[in-house]
């Protein structure tokens, strides 16, 4: 495993117990067999993405903004566009799972 | 009287301004239609209602003698990533399931505005997440055509498979899509019906659930050219909303259609010629080459060297942005919970999130995790993004030499379904004419041009600079004008 922030640089393969580290990073709770599943998947993707390095881009910037635009700030005033305003708590809290007394209900959190 | 599901978005708003038949009765007509096609799977949830209530809105402006809009009386299918105030939207996934927008998107809300009324959601691949509307959650949409003498069922294309049976199957004159990297182009080509994916930034992003913000674009399928550029007027305009949409005046696109190409230049990208491409997509090439020359336009040769590596940046680009908008489905806010017994915060997190994503969306949620990830970041991403720099710089100079590009929209017809199945990256490749325009935020649109040896239709791409769309459309309908295309499948369901 390279392990290299350069350009053009690629990992030679991901290993299971990477894929299972990648799972846990974006929350998504995987079993032994999905995660023998995905092993291959993803090294067969990354495996054809890497082709990639092979283009020198030593002088090119990357892309930020498809069309380019100047950022937009909006009026600096209260409640400005009344679909994005506030006082919407019933239609915020209205397609929660748990919602009690007005907030967002969670399980316990006790560090 | 002419069934009028024949009819399309043109013929439907000018018959009912006319008064040849009642907005009602075309809301009846194709919610009927929708209700006996249940095989093609195309729609989640069904709205009659609503379809009624907006034809009987404008009847009613009629009997008054007010201006009925520019889509009035016409009833279309809502793909259901685009989020409708009080009617479930699902993005076709688990996680999703049972949520009710408590507010409507900018371009549906402009759709009603202009008198559109809505069938109701279509069906798509899961969180627009695939090329053959395999990885729904509510399952496959069936694709209306079959190879003749054949039942096998072929796939509609992806994602806006919902969108492509409904138009082709006549279950909707006209539907939205959403454009990702080829999710309007591709299912239009496969089920010879018309698409156009807009400038970044035409149509608005808010209330459209979100892919790759970078790359997603919402536009009209519809069975020609004129009810694509009809369609397109109603849904795009500037919405402060959305940080990226174009703070640009709506040209008016019907009023400007003009198939007479004298003076432009069409450029043929010669990498776009891959080896093991279908010769009777080849063959709709250069038929397209020719109707475009009968049109006025001269045919050039032009280069785009960087378009092998567009396919792979784009499934860096497009997942590395996933993963980062589907960090929101968390259990907490909205859509599914999923609490295992004495769960903590964040084992519910994973709970959730394993319950509710389909594999292909798990698929793309790492890839894009890891990619971003600290060591391989440089590596991946940001060498994506250059090589997103470098497509889009050859579009540039290929505009030096031409004024509109033609290719086909896909390396082949419509294939059956579990064609790919076990197999994601060779599904990945179905999109490789289609996503060189994406990365480039260019328009770009699907005609249908000609049916294969199998009695399949095949699509030709025409594109152009940004803001261009008239230019699309206008080679665009050259094409139709001239490929006599008016093939539909024979109706099984």
């Amino acid at each position: 495993m390279v392990r290299c922030g350069a350009a053009n640089a690629f990992a030679m393969s991901i290993t299971r117990e990477e894929v299972a580290k990648i799972a846990s990073l974006a929350r998504i709770r995987m079993d032994e067999a999905e995660l023998d599943r995905m092993v291959p998947e993803l090294n067969n993707i990354l495996g054809w993405v890497e082709q990639l390095g092979e283009v020198d881009t030593s002088s090119v910037e990357p892309m930020t903004a498809v069309i380019p635009q100047a950022m937009r700030l909006r009026d600096d005033v209260v409640d400005a566009d009344p679909l994005t305003a506030g006082g919407r708590r019933e239609d915020v809290l209205a397609n929660a799972p748990a919602a009690e007394h007005g907030f967002f209900g969670v399980p316990k959190v006790i560090e | 009287m002419t069934d009028l599901t024949n009819l399309g978005v043109k013929a439907i708003r000018d018959g009912v301004a006319a008064g040849d038949f009642t907005a009602r009765e075309v809301a009846e007509a194709f919610n009927a239609n929708v209700a006996a096609a249940k095989d093609l799977n195309a729609f989640i949830v069904a709205t009659p209602e609503k379809a009624l209530e907006a034809a009987d809105a404008v009847d009613a402006k009629r009997a008054k003698g007010e201006e009925l809009g520019t889509m009035g009386g016409v009833p279309i299918g809502m793909k259901d990533l685009f989020c409708t105030d009080g009617v479930q939207t699902t993005a076709a996934s688990h996680i999703l399931e049972g949520f009710v927008p408590q507010y409507e998107s900018t371009v549906s809300a402009n759709l009603w505005r202009a008198g559109a009324g809505m069938l109701g959601k279509l069906n798509l691949d899961q969180f627009a997440m695939g090329s053959s509307n395999e990885t729904s959650y509510f399952g496959n949409v069936i694709s209306p055509w079959r190879k003749p003498g054949s039942n096998a069922a072929l796939i509609p294309g992806g994602s806006s498979g919902g969108s492509s049976t409904a138009v082709a199957a006549r279950l909707a004159p006209a539907a939205t899509g959403t454009d990702t990297g080829g999710s309007i182009r591709q299912p239009a080509a496969v089920t010879g019906i018309t698409g156009i994916k807009p400038t970044y930034g035409r149509c608005s992003r808010w209330g459209v659930v979100a892919f790759a913000s970078s790359l997603d674009q919402a536009g009209p399928m519809a069975r020609d050219v004129t009810d694509c550029a009809i369609m397109l007027e109603a849904m795009a305009g500037f919405d402060p909303k959305d940080s990226t949409s174009l703070d640009m005046p709506v040209p008016q696109w019907e009023a400007g259609l003009n198939a007479d190409l004298k003076g432009k230049k069409v450029g043929i990208p010669h990498e776009y010629r891959m080896d093991g491409t279908d010769q009777a997509i080849l063959e709709s090439w250069e038929r397209g080459k020719e109707w475009l020359r009968d049109a006025g336009a001269e045919i050039v040769d032009i280069s785009l060297p960087h378009t092998k590596y567009a396919l792979p940046a784009y499934y860096i680009i497009a997942p590395a942005e996933a993963s980062s908008n589907l960090a929101r489905y968390d259990g907490v806010r909205y859509g599914l919970r999923d609490l295992p017994e004495g769960a903590g915060l964040q084992d519910m997190y994973a709970a959730t999130r394993a319950a509710g994503f389909g594999d292909e969306v798990k698929r793309r949620i790492l890839i894009g995790t890891y990619v971003l990830s600290a060591g391989f970041y440089d590596a991946y991403y940001t060498q994506a993004q250059k090589i997103r720099t470098l497509v889009a710089q050859d579009f540039e100079k290929a505009w030096n030499e031409c004024d509109l590009i033609l290719a086909p929209t896909t390396p082949n017809a419509a294939f059956p379904l579990g064609g790919f199945d076990g197999d994601p990256l060779a599904m990945y490749l179905n999109d490789v004419f289609a996503v060189p325009a994406s990365l480039a935020g260019l328009p770009a649109m699907s005609v249908p041009a000609m049916l294969n040896g199998d009695g399949l239709p095949l699509g030709l791409q025409i594109v152009s600079k940004p803001f261009d769309e008239q230019g699309v459309l206008n080679a665009g309908l050259a094409i139709e004008q001239r490929s006599g295309f008016d093939a539909t499948p024979d109706k099984w369901w």
